[in-house]
């Protein structure tokens, strides 16, 4: 075997998680909880990369981090209960053991973009990816232009980081807007899809990098919109989805054309997929 | 993977340079060396049997192509006399037959349904067991393992195969220890084809039917002339090692000619070909062509094809517990992307329908796999060919799509 097969950071088995205490469990709506965990050893992570959890006799399945990247010591993940997994998870309480194997993959480029403007736009689930990107943005509030969030909901008991919503709406400097596709009486907000929100949004489209994180029709639809809009493909990215089993670039399931979702991304910028986006169940 | 990786932007990402060539120096400098030596030797039967005992003398464990259930399979050999011993195949889409032949070669045949993938990337193994003591669980990750295995009989695409997996499972961000372990220690003792199966391709793929790399000990099987020699090439220090062990003696100018012959003979009677220099731009520009519809009313999704197929690396992962929940153990297997599971995520499948699913086979193997490791997937060994209940013929689902038929195609 040729030493040149040497791969350059490989942990000695990739595949065997570490048990890791969880320290908190949020609720944050009816099918979506926040974990917290204490690894032994803070390892530093990016904002938009992702772990490999696993609930003891369960499985595994890859969740974002979406805590600040800044004080890894503490991991948080947000995860809706949407299978036997994720469902597991969330039977957990403060005490309990997740197994955790990563950080993997390629995260948001917050560092490529300072001194632009920078506008977000998640959906559902999808904010919680990108609230890592908002801590750091907050953090170094000065080193960026004008900032914009939007965020759509399927109807407000879906809305997630209620409480952080507000505060970011009170935070100068800082533009948010959050729609719900079905509102009710108590609704005061925005109501439909995000898309056409982001002509409200304050940004100069040639100095302007967007971040995207959603399901994937709501990915071609604003991704589309910021296009339309002047911001280029090279400076929109978005992170994807898909069925993974090993993060490692080995179990082969994440594959999107060429590109390994693992560890190529799941941030990828637009022009590197938005041809392999245009087509259906590839 | 550290954060340091992780904070290049995505646009900043180029393609991770390619840590081999496959083509040039897949094998390591130590067996690339010897065969500058050219030092050729001819073994008799006999003395092939003494080259397995040798071999076996070393603390391997022989595996080799054996008769069983109508098929030439690898499995554990003792002698060369469980070698498919006067026996050959024929193959075509979707068919598979055992004949015997006129003479008694050892290897008077194309590969079967299997390849070494099954020992260096098992089918199935526990990646590692949990237990739980109240709260806590404890992780025991499977040890790797030590066995040093030997190969007997591998061929030249065979040869590539593992080169190309090793790419995806030793020479990329990670390492999957099992596999690395294994194939650190195996013995490769390569035999070039002294004929080509009717769903063979190597020559077009560039992956045969002569090894040029990759092995310890290469032989060339020489029935011609009333005398069954083989004649030897030994290119790493425990082939030179190996051979010096051994009853041989220097091949004679004519033995390595009519090796050459042989080999020659095979290259020019391939039983298909396929144009392979432009696949990837081929097939992907044409994501939408009818084609996949049409080999979709006749792809049965049955995942044979990925399988038999040498390359094909990809897994899923099991878990599995005690009725009292305190033990859990995780499994790794092969999967396909022809199942319905496979590209499953809440909601559904990503590729729900059999053309997509063919589609995803087709151009990862052909396509997507010269981005991502260097090289194409396929090794032109026919298997998927021959092992496809429906009979799906690769190299003409490529030239549909090229729109062209088989005389208008460039040779290799």
């Amino acid at each position: 075997m040729p030493q040149t097969l040497k791969a350059c950071t490989s942990p000695p088995d990739p595949m065997a998680p570490r048990m890791t205490p969880v320290t908190r469990f949020i609720r944050e709506s009816e099918d979506v909880f926040t974990l917290d965990l204490a690894p032994e050893r803070a390892t530093p992570f990016a904002p938009g990369q992702f772990n490999m959890l696993y609930a003891f006799g369960v499985g595994e399945i890859p969740i974002s981090i979406s805590g600040d990247s800044q004080a890894p010591e503490r991991l948080t993940h947000t995860i809706r209960a949407v299978g036997p997994v994720s469902a597991a998870l969330g039977r957990l309480k403060a005490g309990g053991r997740v197994g955790l194997r990563g950080p993997f993959g390629v995260g948001w480029p917050v560092d490529a973009y300072k001194g632009f403007d920078v506008v977000l736009i998640a959906g559902g689930i999808g904010l919680a990816p990108l609230r890592p990107v908002i801590y750091w943005l907050l953090r170094h509030r000065a080193a960026y232009g004008r900032i914009g969030v939007l965020y759509g909901a399927r109807a407000p008991d879906d809305l997630i980081f209620r409480s952080e919503l507000e505060a970011w709406r009170r935070t100068p400097d800082f533009q948010l807007r959050v729609a719900v596709e079905r509102a009710g009486p108590d609704w005061t907000g925005d109501v439909g899809y995000v898309t056409p929100l982001l002509s409200k949004l304050r940004f100069d489209p040639r100095d302007a990098v967007a971040m995207i994180c959603g399901p994937e029709v709501m990915i071609r639809a604003t991704a589309l919109a910021l296009e339309d809009a002047g911001v280029a493909d090279s400076r929109i990215f978005v992170s994807m989805e898909r069925n993974m089993k090993c993060a490692i670039g080995h179990c082969g399931h994440c594959q999107f054309g060429p590109l390994f979702v693992c560890k190529d991304g799941p941030v990828h910028s637009y022009d590197r997929v938005r041809n392999l986006l245009a087509y259906r169940e590839l | 993977m550290g954060a340091g990786k992780a904070l290049i932007g995505a646009d900043k990402i180029q393609r991770r340079p390619i840590y081999f060539d496959l083509h040039d120096k897949g094998v390591g400098q130590e067996r690339m060396a010897a065969q500058v030596d050219g030092a050729m030797a001819t073994v008799t039967v006999e003395g092939l049997q003494a080259l397995l005992q040798a071999i076996q003398a070393r603390g391997y464990r022989a595996f080799g192509p054996t008769l069983q259930n109508q098929a030439i399979v690898y499995d554990d050999i003792d002698s060369i006399d469980d070698l498919p011993r006067g026996w050959t195949d024929e193959q075509d889409g979707g068919r598979y037959r055992l004949l015997r032949r006129a003479d008694e070669a050892l290897f008077g045949y194309s590969v079967g349904p299997q390849s070494w993938k099954k020992y260096l990337h098992a089918p199935k193994l526990r990646l590692w067991t949990a237990e739980r003591h109240g709260e806590d669980v404890s992780v025991a990750p499977e040890a790797s393992p030590s066995d040093r295995l030997a190969f007997i009989g591998v061929r030249a695409c065979e040869i590539r195969a593992i080169e190309i997996q090793d790419r995806a499972l030793v020479g990329d961000l990670y390492v999957d220890p099992h596999y690395k372990a294994l194939r650190e220690r195996a013995l490769i003792v390569a035999v070039n084809c002294g004929q080509a199966g009717n769903t063979c391709f190597c020559a077009s793929m560039h992956a045969g039917p002569q090894a040029k790399q990759g092995f310890d000990i290469a032989l060339t099987e020489l029935l011609d002339g009333g005398e069954h020699v083989f004649l030897v090439e030994a290119a790493s220090d425990e082939g030179r090692a190996l051979l010096a062990q051994i009853p041989h003696r220097a091949a004679s100018n004519r033995e390595i000619e009519t090796a050459e012959a042989v080999i020659e003979r095979t290259a020019s009677s391939m039983g298909r070909k396929m144009r392979s220099d432009d696949l990837n731009e081929l097939l992907m520009s044409n994501l939408e062509h009818p084609r996949w519809d049409e080999v979709a009313t006749r792809c049965l999704t049955c995942a044979n094809c990925t399988m038999v197929c040498p390359t094909c690396f990809c897994t899923s992962v099991e878990d599995v517990s005690d009725l009292a929940g305190e033990r859990a153990e995780r499994w790794r297997r092969w999967d396909s992307c022809f199942t319905m599971d496979f590209s499953y995520i809440h909601g559904g499948s990503v590729r729900a329908s059999a053309k997509s699913r063919y589609r995803q086979w087709m151009t990862h193997k052909l396509a997507t796999w010269i981005d991502q490791f260097g090289s194409s997937g396929c090794v032109g060994c026919g298997r998927c060919i021959t092992w496809c209940p429906v009979g799906i013929d690769i190299t003409e689902e490529v030239r549909a799509i090229r729109g062209c038929d088989a005389s208008a195609e460039e040779p290799r």
